[in-house]
């Protein structure tokens, strides 16, 4: 039987993540944020959906997560989707060649908003060993990745770190931000058109 | 309802259920991660940690082993020499900059096996994962083992 060893140590548990309900039930709430805010990051964090996407060996890890031993449908996130249209997360599990690297980026692109990246091991994160000509040096110049999980291959506590760090920045997200950032990007395009 | 029925349709059920319910007598295995962990194998080889000697010099003299025996090239070391005014290791040098890119590091153990003076070492802290790519190229400071009292 797993040995009880602390009692709640994540790295940063000091620092209460903006957008978690606490242990008495309160919410700590960043300036941008409001209450719909929490309500939608809380359903959008605890229900991350992810898409099948094993590529190498850290698929192997990735199964194991979802197994019995460390049960990721604690976190919501059981349901492996076969399709982009149903999934909110992708695991990048193992080293992206690239030959595969469109079809990643394609599969990217069918997902539906709001969508995030986990970037697991070595080799999807940074190419790892497999410094050649074959190999995508960091998924990151494909897609935009939000966590990078490393280890060769991580652990599935490992990467079931990963998914907790992603679910603190889910919610920490604001939609007023997000659509600032929008806004700007959509000025940006105008002018640009402007431009020409 | 004929005893063939019984025998094709109802007894696998039952047995299939007999299954489940055996299941619920046994121990359940789930870790409760960030709660609880599971008790790490015994060369589990995770996080770098740069070791120092008793009296608090630091193991490390600069000599670029690890960084040569690594496979993934993610090591770097600039190597500076030792004064009496300033001394951090026994030896004539010492590590200037010790730079570990934690991202291409595969966690093979190659650093530990190659270093002379057991300076470097993969400890069980396997809780890495970060945002940005900035955040994994762990510096001496972050490596480097806090005196011990």
């Amino acid at each position: 039987m797993p040995k009880k060893v602390e009692t709640l140590v994540l790295h940063d548990s000091s620092t209460p993540v903006f957008g978690d309900i606490q242990k008495g039930g309160s919410v700590v709430m960043a300036n941008s944020q409001t209450l719909l805010d929490i309500a939608t990051n809380q359903a959008r964090a605890h229900a991350l959906w992810p898409l099948t996407f094993g590529l190498a060996c850290c698929a192997i890890e990735m199964m194991s997560t979802v197994a019995a031993r460390f049960d990721l449908a604690r976190f919501g996130s059981e349901a492996f989707r076969a399709t982009p249209r149903q999934a909110d997360v992708m695991i990048i599990a193992g080293r992206l060649s690239k030959k595969m690297a469109p079809v990643l980026r394609q599969i990217y692109d069918q997902m539906p908003e709001p969508k995030w990246v986990i970037s697991m091991g070595a080799c999807a994160s940074s190419g790892g060993v497999y410094n050649n000509y074959a190999i995508v040096q960091g998924a990151d110049q494909v897609v935009p990745v939000d966590v990078y999980v490393p280890g060769c291959p991580p652990s599935p506590d490992a990467l079931m770190y990963g998914i907790i760090k992603l679910q603190n920045k889910i919610k920490q997200q604001s939609m007023k931000g997000t659509r600032q950032m929008k806004l700007i990007e959509l000025k940006a395009s105008t002018q640009e058109k402007v431009k020409v | 309802m004929s005893f063939e029925v019984m025998k094709d349709v109802a007894k696998p059920i039952l047995t299939g259920f007999g299954i489940t319910l055996n299941r619920l007598k046994k121990d359940k295995v789930t870790v409760q991660y960030p709660e609880e962990r599971r008790e790490q194998f015994v060369r589990t080889r995770w996080r770098h940690v740069l070791t120092r000697y008793d009296s608090g010099l630091e193991r490390c003299i600069g000599c670029s082993l690890c960084a040569g025996a690594c496979p993934a090239r993610c090591i770097y070391v600039q190597a500076a020499e030792n004064t009496d005014a300033e001394r951090y290791s026994p030896g004539e040098r010492y590590a200037e900059r010790y730079e570990i890119n934690m991202l291409r590091c595969i966690f093979c153990g190659y650093c530990q096996d190659a270093c002379p003076t057991g300076a470097i070492v993969l400890r069980k802290d396997f809780e890495l994962a970060n945002y940005e790519r900035d955040d994994f190229v762990y510096t001496k400071e972050m490596l480097l083992e806090p005196i011990r009292r």
